[in-house]
């Protein structure tokens, strides 16, 4: 092969791969970009930079003004993490129970946590308010925390199990001749190792639960429980023709994700990759 | 030590019958299946006893199949439930036809031997995937509205200003459209599953390839392609689950209506005006349910299907 033609070719696989990326980030940086301008410079020149002259603030103190969106990040946060840590703890908790030992009804008790990586918890849903209704958790964050554990935990325990599979044998009988309790060599021998593990479930699980509409809708739509991804809705879908507003609302929801996906990107993406090649 | 591993033997070989019962295994499986079965499995069979009844004054009496026969037949639902589910089938299309092949490209050119800034493609790539849909869909709304001029002034600068149109208030341009941003925000998931699969392609048959002088695109249809498919397969199922389950941007973009005209209406919206009411509808639990039972048939009936009859087909190569 010439260094010519290899080169045409690398040129051409930048130029596609340049140009995909600009797609994908230049929507993003279009809407930051005119959150901090001007209502005149936003329609005027909306592909310009904020320049000192244009630089305005007043879309941000409105929306922070008139939203509660400190009451709807807390509230994203707590469902998030205990949800979060709920699916975790209790998916290694059973696949633990299902890898570790023998037991009557361990391949049928498998088997019925793996139906449910197939069928969308969504489809529950009028089952799941009426419950709700019933033992009035509407408008709390409890319910929907116990949602998102119940959607989680199919996945999680099948990437788990997986994992569970690779811990050795050895560690855990010589743990046992020490005298640790079955729950000892859980928390002691069995976690720390599964730590990789854990962090690829958690992303799987964490961003669906932070970007929800359908739930929070549906059962927690009350001002004090709405989360953040419901709190923007609401709040654009009212104040669709102050720009500056919904601009700024927009880049407030954008950039803290934004930030925890630049801080974790690498961990996240070695989770995926790894978590699809198990 | 040999004591120990005696013991451990034991233990681990004793029959099941002669063991007490064993508390721990217990409660290591309560928290999750009380959580998954109260939350999950019981409202899934109510929702699905749900569909076989109906409201008659106070009482819920039992009506077998005529949910599904009104849904199916009735004038005022088979049309919305038939355009729905035709809608449905023509998004997850476009994600089938534009969004895979999309991926796979990016995917093979992200995996090229000394690719510089691989890395830095990698994240800005996946970018959108982290967005909710309420982001995408305002994001979009506002990119492509008449009133704030980017598009049309984009298309003026590379001489299509004829192309422009309301993208997202033309029946029918509207769902095609949806299904591009759709497409904008997941990429990176397909992208990410085909770019571990093609990583995970051992050196030693690449070098083969390139030995019997099969390189750059004959070696990506003649090496990676075949042993891509079983991951191919996956992103397909996995996005036609989320197809059919999807909502979100629909209604944020769109509105409960689904407008203009229905045009952009799918299952889960459908699902959702249902259940709740909308303007000049009645909320309809149990028909509610009728609809959400079709979507558990459909998924489940098309995962079944892909599971016997392409998973089992699909060659897979032991690397």
């Amino acid at each position: 092969m010439s260094i010519a033609r290899s080169s045409a070719r690398s040129l051409t696989a930048h130029g596609i791969l340049a140009f995909f990326t600009f797609l994908a980030l230049a929507p993003i940086v279009l809407i930051v970009m005119n959150a901090f301008k001007s209502r005149n410079a936003i329609f005027a020149s909306p592909m310009a930079l904020p320049t000192p002259e244009t630089f305005d603030l007043i879309g941000f103190t409105s929306v922070l003004q008139q939203g509660q969106f400190g009451t709807y990040f807390t509230n994203s946060l707590v469902i998030t993490v205990v949800a979060l840590a709920g699916t975790i703890l209790f998916g290694a908790m059973a696949a633990f129970a299902l890898t570790e030992y023998r037991f009557r009804f361990n391949t049928v008790t498998g088997l019925f946590f793996t139906l449910g990586i197939m069928v969308p918890i969504r489809l529950g849903t009028v089952g799941i308010l009426e419950i709700m209704v019933r033992t009035s958790l509407v408008n709390t964050r409890t319910a929907l925390i116990l949602v998102y554990i119940a959607q989680g935990l199919p996945m999680a325990i099948f990437i788990l199990t997986e994992f569970m599979r690779t811990v050795s044998a050895d560690l855990k009988n010589a743990g046992r001749v020490d005298g640790l309790s079955e729950y000892e060599i859980f928390i002691w021998l069995v976690v720390p190792l599964l730590r990789p593990a854990m962090v690829s479930v958690a992303v799987f699980t964490m961003i669906p639960i932070w970007n929800d509409l359908w739930f929070p809708l549906i059962l927690a739509p009350g001002e004090e429980t709405k989360t953040l991804t419901l709190g923007a809705q609401v709040f654009i879908g009212q104040y669709v023709t102050d720009w500056n507003s919904v601009l700024a609302a927009l880049s407030l929801s954008i950039l803290p994700v934004l930030a925890l996906y630049l801080v974790f990107s690498k961990g996240l993406i070695r989770g995926i990759t790894s978590g699809a090649i198990k | 030590m040999t004591s120990a591993a005696i013991r451990a033997l034991a233990h681990k070989q004793a029959p099941a019958e002669q063991r007490p019962w064993r508390w721990h295994i217990a409660v290591f499986l309560a928290p999750a299946l009380l959580i998954y079965t109260a939350v999950m499995v019981v409202p899934l069979v109510e929702t699905l006893r749900l569909s076989f009844f109906q409201n008659a004054g106070q009482q819920p009496i039992f009506v077998g199949l005529a949910n599904f026969n009104t849904l199916l037949r009735d004038e005022r639902w088979a049309e919305h439930f038939w355009n729905a589910l035709y809608n449905n089938t023509y998004f997850f299309a476009i994600h089938l036809l534009v969004m895979v092949p999309l991926a796979i490209l990016l995917a093979a050119l992200l995996s090229l031997p000394r690719m510089r800034g691989s890395g830095f493609y990698r994240t800005a790539l996946f970018m959108p995937t982290m967005l909710s849909f309420v982001i995408v869909g305002f994001v979009w709304k506002l990119i492509l509205s008449p009133l704030w001029g980017i598009t049309p002034d984009l298309l003026d600068a590379v001489g299509l200003r004829s192309l422009f149109a309301p993208y997202l208030g033309r029946e029918e341009y509207a769902l095609t459209t949806l299904g591009f941003i759709s497409v904008w925000q997941w990429f990176g998931i397909p992208m990410m599953l085909s770019y571990a699969a093609m990583l995970s392609i051992p050196d030693e048959i690449l070098e083969a390839a390139e030995i019997d002088g099969i390189v750059g695109i004959a070696q990506f249809f003649k090496i990676k392609l075949p042993l891509l498919w079983p991951t191919i397969g996956v992103i397909a199922i996995l996005t036609f689950v989320s197809n059919f389950n999807s909502f979100d941007l629909i209604y944020t973009a769109q509105g409960t209506l689904a407008g203009p005209n229905f045009s952009t209406d799918i299952l889960g919206t459908l699902l959702y005006r249902t259940f709740f009411g909308a303007q000049l509808q009645l909320r309809d639990p149990h028909m509610g349910a009728a609809i959400a039972t079709m979507m558990l048939i459909i998924i489940l009936g098309v995962v079944c299907a892909y599971l016997f009859f392409v998973q089992r087909k699909l060659v897979r190569y032991q690397l």
